[in-house]
């Protein structure tokens, strides 16, 4: 069976209304499996967010091909096709939710397609239990805070039923209590669920949770590898302008310092694991 | 969080609250209707008494209902000497040119009447129906109109934004205040002196409002919003016996009404 997205040679030109245009992306090539946990990270303006807008079709590629579940998105009979296979959450929670109220919201992926209405009912039902807000169905969402919004995009994109989800820093706007529970629940989706989860972030931390890191800059991916992987490029990451998450730096030191620490410590867990056992 | 200024909605549970929001514009419309078009004091007591044992059903705090008739004082003061003076009758009193006749008396306090009777009602409707509902009744009771080529589903997703993004637009609104004030703007002050310094802060909401309005149209458009005839809709409105119900009782009184003349 072919990899769920596949991108291949992908180039978008941002035309600019000055004539001049702006090269996004160029030579991405790519491929991602289903049920993968990928993470996307590098520094602004480095084409995250452009990339991510060509998994659903937002954008069309400008050169190259991008395949969504064997689909080409720049055939415009699968645009709505592709968008049914990927969901997508943005970065601010307060401009992507469409209703007044939590279940209508989470409604309105499948009132666009169609869907009949004893069937939708079910499906918000569904997607609230998974992202745990069943108690908020009634709520207007300005009465919410900043996590439990993202929470509900994050269910209105599962009621359409996608087997992928595409994340664009859902947690920069967040506080940390709101930032665990959107990142929480993105790992359970991944692990119970079976999605194929592409997390666009900001923090390190977040991105070695996955199982893969992309790392980009330029318009192109430069480094695709495991976490510990990637970690272990710390200088690398740093002309980058991306720094190492604090637990993987602390062992970095510790390491320069003569203590002998496995290379796969990404966590405090690992770390607190490493310890106990190497004393 | 501060109260939503469209609608006046008070939630609650009550039998009004629970009816069919097409029924209730329906029945709305009627009952704005016939205080026009009866005369005799038998009417118009039997009509109020309804209309009062509606507000008690609704569960209306007063204090609620009074803040809506004050917000038509203004009218109903120029209204009553509009009509205490300019009714031709009998002479109670006359100081010069302007006369108080008995019949000017009457006119304008009925006139009155039939205001208060108006704002009542049609309150009633917002009171017990959520903006939201409004708009799915609206939408319902429109959709015949798709036929000509109204684009009703389009406007009612214009109608569900808009009040879905009020709160935000006024928390936003708030900061900025607090943001500008706390740099020393000064909000008070004459209406021209206020009305410059509100520019400050309306640039911004201006600014913001069209970047939310992208970033929302680009979600719409990940979420599979286009404007087709196949999309569905998750809450269908279907009448109950209650509303059945409903349109029975307003029925009889109209019946009786045109009875009582």
């Amino acid at each position: 069976m072919h990899p769920f997205i596949v991108i291949e040679n992908l180039q978008y030109v941002y035309p600019l209304e000055s004539g001049e245009q702006i090269v996004a992306l160029r030579d991405v090539n790519l491929s991602i499996e289903r049920g993968e946990f990928v993470a996307l990270i590098g520094p602004n303006g480095s084409g995250k967010s452009t990339l991510a807008r060509h998994l659903n079709a937002l954008l069309i590629p400008t050169g190259g091909t991008v395949w969504v579940d064997g689909l080409r998105t720049s055939d415009p009979h699968n645009v709505w096709a592709v968008r049914r296979k990927v969901g997508m959450v943005f970065q601010n929670p307060d401009n992507q939710l469409v209703a007044t109220t939590v279940e209508e919201d989470v409604a309105f992926g499948p009132e666009n397609m169609g869907v009949p209405a004893e069937e939708i009912r079910q499906r918000v039902d569904e997607a609230l239990a998974i992202v745990g807000l069943e108690a908020y169905r009634q709520y207007p969402p300005q009465m919410l805070s900043g996590g439990q919004k993202q929470l509900v995009a994050i269910a209105g994109a599962l009621a359409t039923r996608p087997s992928c989800l595409v994340l664009d820093e859902p947690t920069s706007m967040l506080d940390p209590v709101g930032r665990r529970q959107v990142l929480n629940t993105i790992q359970r989706l991944n692990a119970e669920e079976g999605i194929t989860i592409l997390l666009i972030t900001h923090s390190m931390s977040e991105a070695a949770s996955a199982q893969r890191v992309l790392i980009m800059n330029a318009g192109t991916i430069v480094m695709d590898k495991p976490p510990a992987e990637v970690f272990a490029h710390g200088a690398k990451l740093q002309a980058l302008g991306l720094s190492l998450p604090p637990i993987v730096d602390i062992a970095h030191r510790l390491r320069a310092e003569g203590l002998p620490l496995p290379p796969t410590v990404l966590t405090l867990q690992d770390l607190v694991k490493a310890l106990c056992t190497s004393a | 969080m501060k109260a939503i200024p469209i609608g006046m909605y008070v939630p609650g549970d009550s039998i009004l609250h629970r009816l069919d929001p097409r029924v209730k514009m329906g029945v709305t419309l009627v009952l704005m209707t016939i205080p026009f078009a009866i005369h005799s004091p038998w009417s118009y007591l039997t009509l109020s008494a309804f209309i009062a044992t509606l507000v008690l059903l609704a569960g209306v705090p007063p204090r609620t209902l009074w803040r809506t008739l004050r917000t038509v004082f203004g009218i109903a003061f120029l209204m009553f000497f509009l009509y205490l003076f300019t009714t031709p009758g009998e002479p109670l009193l006359a100081v010069g040119p302007i006369a108080l006749t008995w019949q000017g008396v009457l006119a304008a306090g009925g006139q009155i009447y039939r205001l208060c009777l108006l704002v009542i009602t049609a309150s009633l409707l917002t009171f017990t129906t959520s903006p939201m509902q409004l708009t799915h009744g609206l939408e319902a009771m429109l959709s015949p109109l798709e036929r000509v080529r109204l684009p009703v589903r389009e406007l009612a997703m214009v109608l569900t934004i808009a009040l879905r993004f009020v709160p935000t637009l006024q928390e936003e609104i708030d900061k900025l205040a607090k943001a500008q004030r706390a740099r020393g703007a000064d909000f008070t002050g004459g209406p021209l002196r206020r009305a410059r310094n509100l520019v400050p802060i309306f640039v911004p909401i201006f600014v913001s409002a069209f970047r939310r309005a992208d970033e929302l149209a680009t979600a719409m458009d990940a979420r599979g919003f286009r404007s087709t005839p196949h999309r569905t809709r998750m809450r269908r409105l279907h009448l109950g016996y209650r509303d059945l119900l409903a349109m029975l009782i307003v029925l009889g009184l109209v019946l009786t009404l045109i009875g009582l003349g």
